[in-house]
């Protein structure tokens, strides 16, 4: 109960937070506008594949990703409220506190950036829903659960900003193909249980990610 | 009042593998005041966050005992506040959200609300309690961390050089705490102040690796 009240307070202080100092809300957002403009500008009047259309939209998730999700914890290192934070709660509570914290932020970043593509990129066009929000909802998933414990490491490093995509890419890949590739079928009209498969990888990915985050976190967050 | 004991055997601390301090033995029981001094760089804070359950030791063990109950290392949190300088409070929020963000982190009961409102009080910061902590002086800051150590009653209390940036009142509050302390726990504390040095029953020099008093 008291990891469940105490992760609860942390996840709605780094809310509050972040709608307080705009860290990483104001980024995300001109990050978003920026590529997706950037897409539609290379696209012209070509019509590329919905494999390609598919790839561009993970590319545009994956790097807003990046920048914005490993600011929980570079901020409290930061700031210098690392430390009040460790004499407060425990590493679980710290763990469960940012990985939903995340888990708001990304998913509601990933909503953004799926609706305006599907607005905005007139040639993307889904014809199995469930399967694309499903995908956009797992990925998301995977995506913070990779992302808090690569945050903690990071955060320690001298080279915070560069060295976040480049330690969370080779961890992240099989996500983001499983994920593409889910997409892909969701533009191609497919049936849900043709895409189950990629549900499963999904879901043991983020299964795996989790139960490795919360055996390894202790360690990451005490020194 | 508590019993507790709080023990540091042969503990070491080594930072890219330079040796920080080495072959660290203490013990603090309830109602002693436990002063830690030493030169610049000789690793105070070091040893206080490492006794604090922070940071780990290289080498040697911590051992908190209370009641006669062995708590596990390094889950002190529930019976330490600490004083650092090396400690921030959230500075988007005001003095009463982080301390009202502790009450509920450390899952306190109503009671607290007028607990914080007596520390405010008597720190001297009731008034600026509404006020984001990025306006804060360097003192007030100081007095807000006071507030936030002590909000939980811990029966250890620590202090990584307790009157420093502080004005004479505020000296005088916080001195008045640590006479307090004694009489409810622990007090363990970090300087080289020699004012501050007078309310130690015992004084352990990192530099000699000996107790004196």
């Amino acid at each position: 109960m008291y990891l469940v009240i105490s992760s609860y307070q942390i996840l709605l202080k780094e809310i509050v937070s972040e709608f307080r100092t705009r860290y990483a809300l104001n980024a995300l957002i001109m990050f978003v506008v920026v590529t997706i403009s950037m897409v539609l500008f290379s696209i012209g009047t070509e019509s590329p594949s919905q494999d390609i259309l598919s790839g561009t939209l993970w590319i545009v998730i994956f790097f807003s990703a990046m920048s914005g999700l490993s600011r929980t914890f570079v901020a409290e290192e930061e700031r210098g409220t690392s430390l009040t934070l460790r004499l407060l709660t425990s590493a679980s509570s710290v763990y469960f506190g940012k990985l939903f914290y995340n888990l708001v932020l990304i998913l509601a970043l990933s909503m953004f950036i799926a609706g305006s593509y599907l607005f905005i990129i007139k040639e993307f066009i889904v014809k199995s829903y469930d399967i694309f929000w499903l995908t956009i909802f797992l990925g998301s998933v995977g995506l913070a659960s990779a992302s808090t414990i690569l945050a903690a490491i990071i955060a320690k490093a001298n080279t915070k900003g560069t060295l976040f995509p480049v330690l969370a890419f080779p961890i992240l890949l099989p996500l983001l193909l499983t994920a593409i590739n889910a997409t892909r079928l969701a533009t191609e009209g497919a049936f849900f249980v043709e895409a189950l498969q990629e549900f499963q990888i999904l879901i043991s990915f983020i299964i795996v990610m989790i139960t490795a985050s919360i055996m390894l976190f202790d360690y990451v967050w005490k020194d | 009042m508590t019993t507790l004991k709080l023990e540091a055997h042969t503990v070491a601390k080594i930072y890219n593998r330079k040796s920080i301090f080495q072959n660290v033995s203490l013990a603090v029981k309830e109602g002693m005041s436990f002063a830690i001094t030493g030169k610049n760089g000789s690793g105070k804070s070091t040893l206080i966050k490492i006794l604090c359950g922070v940071l780990s030791p290289s080498k040697g063990t911590i051992a908190l005992s209370i009641n006669g109950v062995l708590i596990n290392y390094p889950d002190y949190y529930p019976y330490i506040g600490l004083v650092s300088p090396y400690l921030n409070m959230y500075e988007e929020f005001s003095a009463e959200e982080n301390l009202i963000f502790i009450k509920r982190i450390r899952g306190l009961n109503s009671d607290t609300d007028e607990r914080i409102k007596f520390l405010l009080n008597d720190f001297g910061i009731y008034e600026h309690r509404r006020k984001e902590v990025r306006n804060y002086s360097s003192g007030m800051k100081q007095r807000l961390k006071y507030c936030a150590a002590l909000v939980h009653q811990p029966p250890i209390l620590v202090l990584d050089e307790p009157t420093s940036n502080l004005d004479e009142y505020g000296i005088e509050t916080v001195r008045k705490a640590m006479k307090l302390q004694k009489n409810h726990g622990a007090l363990i504390f970090g300087t080289n102040d020699k004012d501050d040095l007078r309310f130690a029953d015992q004084i352990f020099s990192l530099d000699k690796l000996e107790i004196g008093n």
